[in-house]
């Protein structure tokens, strides 16, 4: 018999038991890989000091400073170009795809997979796939970062729309408006808030995402890291890291600011 | 006036959300329908612009039927027809008077609507409307900074400047506390006598609508158990309206 006591306290053991399962695959993972997790934690402080003393810039690398920054501005407009294009097309694809503004069921469900096939095969992946047919440029870079964008700001937007533009929708449908106004006159400035602060996100992340891809493709912020770490200037490299990190802070803070005022 | 004839709904095989509702409403008329929650009240305010598609029955509209209206027809239908929601429905966005002006999207062409291309006679009306409702001194406030009450003040300026036949209040008072309650009540049936137009409302406040509408509409399980004046509103039918027991034996 389920009684409101022995309800609870089902749920508590439930509790219990998950937690000890979560546990023990840990347990067992480690034990089938041969991984030691307590000589990883212990061995991290070392770890941290050697980088500390080794990557910390020296009155040396100011020299090189001119040469990071150029590549720094390069690929932090890189990625703001990439995220700006993703965001048009994909505010366009959402407005298919959404529930309340798109076509039928087959036309969601092919825009969902569109999206999520974009989304689901790594940066790294679309950057190696695109090297063969752009080469080492910055456009491969670029095509790169813009792909995967589109796959998040698809499923994001999409989302949006169906959270906060189906009731005002509802309202100017019913005073005879046609589709295209309503679209213009109450989804789209409904939702603008929201898609600024994705859009200002996916930029930030595009910022750190950029840094990877350069690697790859040896162009941008990430090349010249690349070039001083296998060159084992490693102060340098440290600059290159350095200055990434005050960027990608930089914009943070300044997206937060522009969200306080539009919201 | 509004005729409905037969109106069938069910959104599940052999569950009727409305089965045989008939009622005709003159001009001028603050009618009122009242019944229990999931009684179907929503569903057939919402069949009288179309909003839902129903299954059966006809809806006419001055003699006109909106349920074989094909697209342009609908649409010409709907423009005459304001709608008034329970959460307001605004663009919290933009500034009140482009919300009023929403109001006038139906009768305009597709790429004016679009960017929003009113004609100084159109603003003139909203500012008018605006007075009317008395929210004047809020045209250029954004939605968002308004209350509940005001809100909503909007929302029957955005269905005025429609120049409806017909407006359809879903819970218009459903979120808003007793004083705006009042004010938006007064107002509704003010605006009805004065445009002459029929507005019809959902409500759950049985004492508000007793003293504002004119005739009160009973809806229990999909069926119109009372449609007459509003004094003829007794406990005995608000009993049978509302009894739990009685609903719970014919489920």
């Amino acid at each position: 018999m389920q009684t409101p006591v022995n309800y609870l306290a089902r749920k508590h053991w439930k509790q219990t038991g998950t937690i000890a399962l979560i546990g023990s695959i840990y347990l067992l993972s480690s034990w089938i890989l041969k991984f030691d997790g307590l000589t990883g934690i212990v061995a991290i402080p070392k770890a941290f000091s050697w980088l500390g003393i080794n990557f910390k810039p020296t009155a040396n690398s100011i020299h090189f400073l001119p040469t990071i920054w150029q590549k720094l501005i390069g690929t932090v407009l890189l990625a703001i170009a990439s995220t700006v294009v993703a965001s048009f097309i994909a505010i366009f694809v959402a407005l298919i795809g959404a529930k309340a503004t798109g076509g039928n069921a087959l036309v969601q469900t092919v825009v969902r997979g569109i999206a999520s096939f974009f989304r689901n095969i790594p940066l790294v992946a679309w950057a190696m796939i695109l090297l063969f047919s752009f080469k080492q440029s910055d456009f491969t870079g670029f095509l790169a970062l813009l792909l995967m964008s589109v796959g998040y700001l698809i499923r994001a937007f999409m989302e949006i729309i169906e959270d906060e533009a189906s009731e005002t929708m509802l309202a100017l449908k019913a005073t005879g408006a046609s589709y295209f106004q309503v679209i213009f006159q109450a989804v789209l400035p409904q939702i603008m808030p929201s898609l600024i602060s994705w859009i200002l996100y996916m930029i930030e992340n595009n910022v750190r995402d950029a840094t990877l891809v350069g690697i790859l493709t040896g162009t941008g912020i990430g090349f010249v890291f690349d070039i001083y770490y296998k060159s084992f200037r490693f102060d340098a490299a440290g600059m290159t890291v350095l200055s990434i990190i005050v960027v990608v802070i930089v914009l943070e803070v300044l997206s937060n600011q522009i969200r306080k005022v539009i919201l | 006036m509004l005729e409905v004839k037969h109106l069938e709904k069910s959104y599940q095989k052999d569950k009727p959300a409305l089965t045989d509702i008939s009622f005709s409403v003159e001009p001028g008329t603050f009618v009122a329908i009242i019944g229990p929650s999931g009684a179907g009240k929503t569903t057939i305010l919402r069949s009288l612009n179309q909003l839902i598609k129903d299954d059966g029955g006809q809806i006419l509209l001055d003699g006109g039927d909106l349920r074989t209206a094909n697209k342009t027809q609908l649409r010409n239908y709907r423009r005459q027809i304001g709608m008034v929601f329970q959460n307001y429905n605004l663009v919290e966005r933009l500034t009140v008077i482009e919300n009023v002006l929403h109001g006038r999207l139906g009768y305009k062409s597709t790429l004016a609507g679009m960017f929003g291309r009113y004609t100084n006679e159109e603003k003139q009306e909203a500012m008018t409307l605006l007075q009317k409702v008395g929210l004047e001194d809020f045209a250029l406030q954004r939605c968002s900074e308004l209350s509940g009450g005001q809100k909503q003040r909007v929302g029957i300026a955005r269905s005025l400047i429609q120049h409806p036949k017909v407006i359809l209040c879903d819970e218009p008072i459903a979120s808003l506390d007793p004083a705006s309650s009042q004010t938006v009540m007064q107002l509704l049936k003010d605006l009805t006598t004065e445009f002459n137009i029929i507005c019809i409302a959902n409500l759950h406040q049985i004492g508000l609508a007793k003293d504002y509408a004119d005739r009160i509409i009973g809806i229990r399980q999909g069926k119109m158990v009372f449609n007459e004046e509003s004094d003829a509103l007794s406990e005995k039918i608000l009993e049978t309206l509302y009894d739990q027991n009685v609903t719970e034996e014919l489920n």
